[in-house]
């Protein structure tokens, strides 16, 4: 259960954007997870309620955007997609490539706030 | 009614752990100290590499040192220690991953300027040791031929990451079956390139060629 950790960096990091920014509540927190960074969704999220307790995240909605794998493919001289992360191969060549341009994502995206005090 | 605000952040989640292992990575080769992450699932048999690893070096007259992430019990540091070499334990407590500063503070009052390597026996573990860096410059994937041929293709984030892989208990191949073309294989798909090693600590093949990687990396820091 590494995404307990994950999700109580997201919580430290996004109050500390909130303190910065003089305070107020979270309603929404992006993340971008790349397929190649070993999080599995759902243990992120059950954790993410539970780190966001007593904090200025506690009403916030985790929007996570899966990021596929994209490698470049020396032959082709082009990046490509991956349909899964079992093999690296270019889909178009067959070529392995180990050149990977996108996938690793562990990224806290934005954060959307709310007025500090509800009326 | 105020309008929500949105904050672009665009930042790494483990930050903080990166730029710690980034800066200890920095003072480890400024030092010419060789760290090498060990990540393989339990029952691989990471300590006994390790400890031949240590006990051969050690016989070499070269400085190591280790320290050993666990969830609950010290056994593998005790192990370790046989062999001589300063050995630190980890107790993670539940935790199923190591992280940089746990590291750091393990091995804080250690003279770091008088070791040539310093292995990390993370915990036993295929998923979730991989996003976190401890500042190694070498991480060793550990595969045993008791485990089968696809484990590469069911953990591909954590072979991906490594640098280099060993194939453990090589002796014991043709008793389990082992397809080593199909296992080499299979590390090649989700990590083309990655320099393969098969090993046994029982009939001592591959250890030579492991110790030989170790001492040109560590070469490549001078």
């Amino acid at each position: 259960m590494h995404e307990l950790s994950i999700a109580m960096n997201v919580v430290e990091m996004a109050s500390e954007q909130v303190r910065q920014a003089g305070g107020g509540s979270v309603s929404r927190v992006t993340l971008r997870i790349g397929r190649l960074s070993c999080v599995h969704q759902d243990s992120l999220r059950y954790s993410f309620e539970l780190a966001r307790e007593g904090t200025p995240l506690a009403g916030a909605e985790l929007r996570i955007i899966e990021v596929p794998v994209r490698v470049f493919c020396p032959t082709c001289q082009d990046e490509f997609e991956l349909p899964g992360i079992q093999r690296f191969a270019c889909p178009a060549c067959g070529t392995l490539s180990a050149d990977i341009r996108q996938g690793r994502e562990l990224d806290l995206e934005s954060i959307e706030l709310s007025e500090a005090t509800p009326s | 009614m105020i309008e929500p605000r949105i904050l672009e952040v665009r930042t790494k989640i483990l930050k903080k752990n990166d730029e710690l292992a980034r800066s200890m990575r920095r003072q480890f080769e400024s030092l010419g100290l060789l760290v090498v992450n060990m990540v393989s699932s339990p029952g691989t048999g990471k300590t006994a590499f390790l400890k031949e690893t240590l006990v051969r070096l050690r016989g070499r007259g070269i400085p190591v040192a280790a320290v050993v992430g666990d969830l609950e019990t010290d056994n593998d540091a005790r192990r370790l220690a046989e062999s001589g070499a300063p050995v630190r334990q980890i107790m993670t407590h539940g935790l199923c991953h190591l992280e940089a500063d746990m590291v750091q503070q393990h091995i804080a009052d250690w003279d770091l300027a008088g070791l040539h390597y310093l292995f990390i026996e993370n915990v036993g573990n295929l998923v979730c040791p991989t996003s976190w860096d401890l500042g190694e410059s070498v991480r060793l994937a550990l595969l045993s031929v008791t485990e089968g041929e696809d484990k590469p293709l069911k953990y591909p984030g954590l072979f991906n990451t490594s640098d280099i892989a060993a194939i453990t208990k090589i002796d014991l191949a043709a008793a389990c079956e082992f397809n080593r073309d199909v296992a080499r294989a299979n590390i090649e798909a989700v990590r083309p390139g990655m320099r393969i090693i098969e090993t046994s600590v029982r009939s001592g093949a591959g250890i030579d060629e492991w110790l030989d990687y170790l001492a040109a990396k560590r070469h490549e820091l001078a």
